[in-house]
């Protein structure tokens, strides 16, 4: 009798996970189907799911009209960048709030976090000007400034967690075996964080991706990333539905195999620690 | 592999062109993402090809994040663009503020003088020509031919609003979802504003007195008002506080609408038979009218602009005359066709017969753009100038928050007096606060 309410919870719950993954799923799913359609398709009233003529006109135009390795090389720069950078300057700054948290601890690790509550747009003026100043509009290195500040307190915040985790002891028993600071962060804490960090860094890496506001604001012609490959497709007068489907796919589409390949070391990360 | 074998040849590529590299300007051009400018982007080879000196970099954007992005670096100064897409109501705001280079020193072959004088004067400032046309846009009533001759009716060619009225109420179908008129509903300057205000002029209404005092909850406007929804809860589609140009040319081009009133370049999208399930039933008439001598079409000319802070401003300047150049119509004539070629500016194009005869629509786009005056709206007289829209700064602030008002009213949310009464009350604050 125990074993079949187990069977049957299982079934509720597989199809349970199964039905809110593709409601989740489906937005994306739905912009890959309607880049393979053709512009009176992808309006149709009621629309078509998979019985259409398939093509790959919209796929043609976008790889006519941009240069899309480009782009692409930008994202994989900005992103990536901004990633590396924010890890080297969170471990340290995590680490010294997990294993010698000051009376302060707290409060600055609030005070971080409440830097995220301000709308971007409301620094944007005072930036931008800042980055005529520097020269840095429209330069990668500066995206990758910008986007590491901003990911900053998120990276603190998630490795803050995972050090807390690791018994202080373990590093405690390091010093007392004469490591140095250096060599206690980088052998001792680093590897046993590895999927923490692993974590910390797919997420910073998938919202860097992402960032629309920065990338759109800061960038012309030399810098723009893929947000601002897709946002070239969008336009208020004229149905273009199905090639900027096409560009959002080609956009979404790296970001999309990474999380395939990483989901692995996503989920650990995320559900690394007992009490997690 | 393929990917490998891209990056290599994007290398190989970049060291080419470094390789032969000599003294040459970039030319950074912003623009949006509409027919006309994608054509031109295409056409960059043609333009290198007679100066190899310049090099063209373009960038692509939405018309709204265009619009913030271009604004925001002018006022910055931060010199990211040598060219600006922009439209009739940033140029004489700009032009005035000395952020754009004058264009009087073009070419003689340029021939200033061929431009349509509506757009030229609406980007003219004190006699300096600030932005040269790329292509214009007037506003038209488009129509189902065959749903017209069902309910006994023959659309005239300069229709009032009377007759839209009743075709209306005679073509509406609403259990075959066929309405007789579809119309902008979401708000926005740009959006339900846009249409209503130019629907505004021909009911005589203003948006602000000689003395800049907001008229929104005067006579005219209120009759202006009243009529839209009384055309749009009878005849308009379900849902039609959402509707903007994409989601009104998606119900047209699906049959669902009798009647649409909107943006020229409309035409060549529902006559489309890619696109368009009714595209050899269409027929387009003038903006409609009350008998008070003034239409209710709008004007804009998408238009090119060089930025004071730009520092490449010659090699901008010869982009900008050549792009808007009668050589540049015949050039896209001769790849494209006379039917795809940049409409609304010139005087010369509306006088060639092979124009004529490959775009029906010309003559009605001509005479849209001609009887719409920007220095003199409506038919009262304003300060300002402007056809669907008063070209200063606060405009686009207050007309997005009384389009929502209009557009709640529409949703049913509050009567039309309620609304027009919040957008007085809220109008007059910002004039006052703007020092007006």
């Amino acid at each position: 009798m125990a074993r079949a309410v187990t069977q049957q919870r299982k079934i509720i719950n597989t199809v349970l996970a199964w039905g809110v993954g593709l409601l989740i799923f489906f937005p994306i799913l739905w912009t890959i189907l309607t880049s393979f359609k053709t512009e009176a398709q992808a309006i149709s009233d009621p629309p078509v799911f998979l019985f259409f003529d398939w093509t790959l006109e919209n796929y043609a135009v976008v790889q006519e009209r941009s240069d899309y390795m480009r782009y692409l090389w930008n994202s994989v720069i900005i992103a990536g960048g901004s990633t590396v950078l924010g890890i080297i300057v969170a471990v340290p700054a995590a680490w010294s709030m997990a294993f010698v948290p000051s009376t302060r601890t707290k409060d600055i690790l609030l005070w971080m976090l409440s830097t995220k509550m301000l709308p971007a747009v409301g620094v944007l003026y005072p930036i931008y000007l800042i980055f005529i100043k520097l020269g840095l509009l429209d330069s990668r290195t500066g995206l990758v400034i910008v986007l590491m500040l901003m990911n900053l307190p998120i990276i603190v915040w998630m490795l803050y967690t995972y050090f807390r985790e690791i018994p202080g002891e373990i590093l405690e028993a390091a010093r007392m075996d004469g490591a140095t600071l250096k060599e206690e962060i980088l052998y001792v804490l680093t590897p046993m964080a590895v999927p923490g960090i692993a974590s910390t860094l797919l997420l910073n890496f998938i919202l860097a991706w992402n960032e629309a506001f920065w990338t759109l604001n800061l960038t012309a012609a030399k810098a723009a990333p893929l947000t601002a490959f897709i946002a070239s497709y969008s336009s208020p007068e004229g149905l273009f539905y199905a090639k900027l489907s096409a560009a959002s796919t080609m956009a979404i589409a790296p970001i999309l195999i990474l999380g395939w390949f990483s989901q692995k070391q996503l989920v650990s990360g995320l559900t690394f620690g007992a009490v997690k | 592999m393929s990917l490998k074998n891209s990056l290599l040849t994007a290398t190989a590529l970049a060291a080419v062109t470094a390789g032969g590299a000599f003294a040459e300007t970039t030319v950074t051009i912003a623009t949006v993402n509409n027919g006309d400018m994608i054509r031109m982007q295409g056409l960059t080879d043609e333009f290198t090809a007679a100066n190899p000196d310049i090099k063209l970099e373009w960038v692509t954007l939405e018309e709204n994040v265009l619009r913030q992005r271009v604004t925001q670096d002018i006022a910055a100064k931060g010199g990211q663009f040598d060219v600006m897409t922009i439209g009739t109501y940033e140029v004489p705001i700009w032009g005035s503020q000395g952020w754009l280079v004058s264009l009087n020193d073009m070419p003689e072959e340029w021939d200033a003088d061929d431009l349509l004088p509506a757009i030229r004067g609406g980007l003219t400032v004190d006699g300096e020509l600030y932005a040269a046309p790329f292509y214009g846009e007037s506003s038209m009533v488009m129509y189902r031919t065959d749903l017209m001759e069902k309910a006994g009716l023959e659309m005239p060619a300069a229709p009032t609003w009377d007759f839209i009225k009743q075709a209306a109420a005679a073509m509406t179908d609403k259990d075959n979802e066929i309405y007789g008129i579809c119309l902008r509903g979401k708000a926005g300057w740009g959006e339900n504003m846009a249409f209503l205000t130019a629907m505004s002029n021909s009911f005589g209404a203003r948006w602000f007195d000689e003395n800049w005092q907001p008229e929104l909850n005067g006579e005219e406007w209120t009759a202006t008002v009243n009529y839209y929804m009384d055309l749009m809860n009878n005849y308009g589609p379900p849902g039609a506080s959402t509707n903007g140009f994409n989601e009104n040319l998606s119900l047209f081009q699906q049959g669902k609408c009798g009647m649409w009133i909107d943006a020229t370049v409309a035409a060549s999208f529902v006559t489309n038979p890619n696109d368009s399930t009714v595209a050899d039933k269409v027929g387009f008439a003038l903006a409609p009218d009350n008998g008070l001598g003034k239409r209710g079409n709008w004007l804009w000319a998408w238009s090119l602009a060089i930025p004071a802070g730009s520092d490449a401003t010659d090699a901008a300047k010869k982009f900008v005359a050549w792009a808007t150049s009668k050589d540049y119509t015949a050039l896209v004539a001769s790849k494209e066709g006379w039917a795809n070629v940049p409409p609304g500016t010139r005087t010369s194009l509306y006088e060639n017969p092979e124009y004529q005869s490959a775009a029906p629509f010309a003559e009605m786009t001509l005479g849209s753009i001609n009887a719409a005056d920007p220095t003199n709206p409506s038919v009262k007289p304003v300060p300002y100038t402007g056809v669907q829209f008063v070209a200063i700064p606060e405009f686009a602030g207050i007309a997005t928050q009384v389009g929502q008002e209009i557009s709640a009213a529409l949703a049913g949310q509050q009567s039309v007096a309620e609304a027009l009464e919040k957008a007085q009350a809220l109008a007059a604050d910002e004039m006052e606060a703007a020092g007006y």
